[in-house]
């Protein structure tokens, strides 16, 4: 029963969906202003009404699989009576049809996060923002309910259900894909508000400073949802990898670098009213590629842990939205971008020059990941050959097009907007300049003997110290100012910046780091033995038998001790080998000590004939190093989102022309982004 | 400089870093193409010498053997119609068997056995890789093999 209603409700949603698409928009371009209020008015309610009905379709799957009806086709698929009631309720986005369900939800979160959030937008602004994620969810419930239903009844109802893929059985299933999506979604919100800005007549070029709080946002969960994955498939899957530039992952990456190429344009669009035709592509870009990443992983061209079991109808409904997505907003783009007004002077040394240079970089970058991951799939399509672009490509191609980005990292921030003399950024930026590259060579030269490491740390190093150095200017305490005082008058978007800039110089410290000290050997080890790999000692010191609840498991305990000091008090390990049954599937748990400046990486392959066990033993240092970078960016985003100045956006309009007249200059009372 | 030339001057400068860089990308993407042969066409002399391919089929029953120190493998990948051996140290993938599908990557050695650095088997027992599969299509030794994909 509770079945039907949540389908009922999904079909509710989708006749919803369909009026907030339309409504708003048609209301928007009355001339009477009784009939356009009224319909404005209206906008708002029919989203929450319409987010309410997809959420209780949401809530009904869950419902369904928490109480074990394998009645349905998609828990008797992806779930079982012993799956411990977590992992049961995540099975909602183990399989296509729920996780079609979650993008639809994570919708609804935006959608109702703009009712809420959004008040201090112009009603036709808001409306039309509304209407047009009304349009991305019609696309996608239609969908859902022609050909992925997920409450789709089974005739014969099997006693127990298939269980949940055993790598999908981690805390990490509960979180990334949410997260992800979240992100993902997020791009939706960016997307409309360009489309809405386009919409309207008098084109409004305050719409970027509208976007702003929601693109950062939707960045940093995207952020937040890469770095989920990553991290699990650091101690799941990866056997210690932790991005393997799986078709999959680069399809998360591109909205990636191509969001956060639009969290840059958009501060320039806000602050000096330039590149408002970039932005507003890029915004188009960004949804695209996140349509994109989902037609990927949904659609089974891709063979990989996502790929999911599929058939081609499905793809080709995602590709169908997508070009629909893509045509028509490119179209609207071509009738009324010309009216944009052109783009404010810069010179070829100023803040918006550099952020060019910076989006340029970004986008060539997913531009050549885009290459590498459809290329082989295109030959694919085509009966061409069957080849394969491995990490190598990206390698060689990602690291030089980051290092100018990671230069310009540091500078920029010091840059005025329309012109900085050259002179002055020099006597600005020497002191972090000389200090991250003598630090870094000394380094690198003295104990690490690669030029690979020595131009990683002095790119990591610029970017710590030029932030610092940034920060420490902008927060001075001057004459009749406090330390406090500078502190309050920063906006939150500076802090936002300094905050994510700090976590990137991290992560390429802890990349640069780990990959240029790392070592790892694979061995076979008896109960007792001990082996020594680099600096330190490993010993199997014994193995339990520690069953959970839907699998038989193995348990090592290996002591780990520094070579030097065999009598030292030794760090634990416990790897894990499991079998789950029900899938008759064997399962690697890695036994990891993380620390400051190393992790210990111990997992387990099999048992051999002579009762000894394989394993692969990893030194990883400074991996923390990398997660906390990462974390920091997320966190940078979520600050900055946070800004007073952009959420009162919409009520404190004459502040956007006032910005434009200051000159912004680094001073001692304070910086502005 | 007029506002015009150095506009001009920019966009040249940007149009130079572009091309640098489609040079660049498309230069490690020749380089680092991997191509796929089945058992077959290395059989006849089809894959390349001196650079690292992937090979995919099945692992024959009763093929796999470990040397010395347990690391050592020593198996046949077949696609029912030629075979194969493959030398690959190192631990083998949870999910290699004997019988299953695989996916392997490495190079020809002299004595034209191929020397993997790297095996892969995919993560579900129904889960054919598709690289298998397909070899395995190529030598009609099976109708349309399954290749539903894990979750």
């Amino acid at each position: 029963m509770t079945v039907e209603l949540a389908h009922l409700a999904l079909m509710l949603a989708l006749s919803l969906a369909l009026v907030q698409a339309v409504l708003p928009i048609w209301g928007a371009s009355r001339q009477d202003a009784g009939q356009r209020e009224r319909a404005l008015s209206l906008a708002v309610p029919v989203a929450v009404a319409q987010s309410a009905c997809v959420t209780l379709a949401f809530a009904g799957l869950l419902f369904a699989l928490g109480e074990n009806d394998f009645s349905l086709r998609y828990v008797a698929e992806h779930s079982n009576r012993r799956l411990p009631l977590p992992f049961r309720l995540s099975a909602a986005w183990a399989g296509h049809e729920g996780s079609l369900l979650l993008w639809l939800q994570m919708l609804a979160l935006w959608t109702l996060a703009l009712a809420r959030w959004g008040r201090s937008l112009p009603a036709p602004m808001r409306a039309r923002v509304i209407a047009v994620l009304g349009m991305v969810s019609a696309g996608f419930i239609s969908f859902t309910l022609l050909n992925s239903d997920p409450f789709e009844r089974l005739a014969q109802v099997p006693p127990d259900g298939r269980d949940l893929n055993p790598l999908l059985q981690d805390p990490g299933m509960i979180f990334h894909p949410p997260l992800l999506y979240m992100g993902y979604v997020g791009f939706s919100v960016a997307f409309a508000f360009a489309v809405a800005a386009l919409l309207d007549r008098e084109f409004d070029p305050a719409w970027a400073r509208w976007s702003r709080p929601w693109t950062l946002a939707a960045w940093s969960f995207l952020t937040l949802g890469i770095f989920l994955g990553s991290f699990w498939a650091y101690y799941e899957l990866g056997w210690g990898g932790w991005w393997f530039w799986d078709a999959v992952e680069n399809a998360s990456f591109m909205p990636w670098l191509v969001g956060t190429a639009l969290i840059h344009s958009l501060a320039v669009s806000d602050k000096r009213g330039g590149f408002r035709h970039w932005t507003l592509l890029l915004a188009m870009a960004c949804f695209s590629l996140s349509l994109l990443g989902t037609f990927l992983v949904r659609s089974g061209v891709l063979s990989s842990v996502h790929a999911f079991a599929s058939d081609p109808q499905r793809g080709l409904y995602i590709l169908a939205l997508l070009t629909l997505a893509i045509g028509a907003s490119l179209a609207l783009f071509a009738w009324r971008a010309p009216r944009l007004a052109a783009i404010p002077a810069f010179s070829w040394l100023s803040r918006e020059s550099l952020l060019l240079l910076n989006n340029l970089f970004l986008l060539v970058s997913a531009a050549t990941i885009l290459l590498g991951t459809l290329y082989p799939m295109l030959l694919e399509a085509l009966h061409l050959g069957s080849i394969s672009v491995g990490p190598p490509y990206f390698e060689t191609v990602f690291v030089p097009l980051m290092a100018p980005l990671l230069t310009l990292a540091a500078a920029a921030p010091f840059t005025t907007w329309r012109q900085t003399a050259p002179a002055r950024l020099w006597l600005q930026l020497r002191w972090p300049l000389l200090a991250a590259l003598g630090l870094g060579l000394l380094l690198s030269l003295s104990t690490l003997h690669s030029m690979q490491a020595a131009l990683g740390l002095c790119l990591g190093l610029w970017v710590l110290l030029g932030t610092l150095w940034h920060a420490g200017h902008a927060l001075k305490p001057g004459p009749g100012a406090s330390l406090l005082q500078a502190w309050h008058r920063t906006p939150r978007a500076t802090v936002g910046m300094w905050t994510a800039h700090l976590g990137l110089a991290v992560f390429v410290l802890g990349v640069s780091l780990v990959r240029t000290l790392e070592y790892s050997q694979d061995l076979r080890l008896n109960v007792g033995r001990s082996a020594t790999v680099g600096d330190y000692q490993f010993r199997l010191a014994g193995l339990t038998r520690r069953d959970g609840p839907n699998y038989l498991a193995a348990r090592a305990d290996i002591e780990v001790r520094p070579a030097r000091d065999p009598q030292a008090k030794p760090v634990l390990l416990h790897p894990e080998k499991r079998f789950f049954p029900v899938q008759a599937m064997p399962m690697t748990e890695a036994g990891i000590d993380r620390g400051f400046s190393r992790d210990l990486y111990v997992s387990l392959a099999e048992l051999g004939a002579d009762q000894s066990w394989g394993m692969r033993i990893q030194v990883k240092p400074f991996m923390s190093w990398l997660w906390c970078g990462v974390l920091l960016m997320a966190l940078g985003g979520f600050v900055a989102a946070a800004d007073r100045r952009l959420r009162l956006a919409g009520r404190t309009q004459a502040c956007a022309q006032q910005a434009q007249g200051l000159p912004l200059a680094l001073s001692p009372q304070g910086a502005r982004a | 400089m007029t506002a015009r030339r150095k506009r001009l001057l920019l966009l040249l400068l940007g149009l130079a870093l572009l091309a640098t860089a489609t040079a660049l990308v498309l230069q490690a993407f020749q380089k680092n193409l991997v191509f796929f042969y089945t058992p077959s066409q290395v059989l006849a002399q089809e894959a390349p010498q001196g650079r690292s391919f992937r090979i995919g089929g099945l692992v024959e029953a009763g093929s796999l053997q470990r040397g010395g120190d347990g690391l050592d493998n020593r198996f046949v990948v077949t696609d029912q119609s030629q075979r194969l051996s493959v030398h690959y140290h190192g631990l083998l993938p949870d999910l290699f068997r004997e019988g299953r599908g695989v996916v392997a990557q490495g190079r020809i050695d002299r004595e034209g056995h191929f020397e993997a650095e790297q095996v892969l088997a995919k993560h579900d027992e129904n889960y054919m890789p598709p690289e298998a599969a397909a070899a395995l299509r190529q030598a009609s030794a099976l109708p349309d093999p399954s290749t539903e994909a894990a979750p």
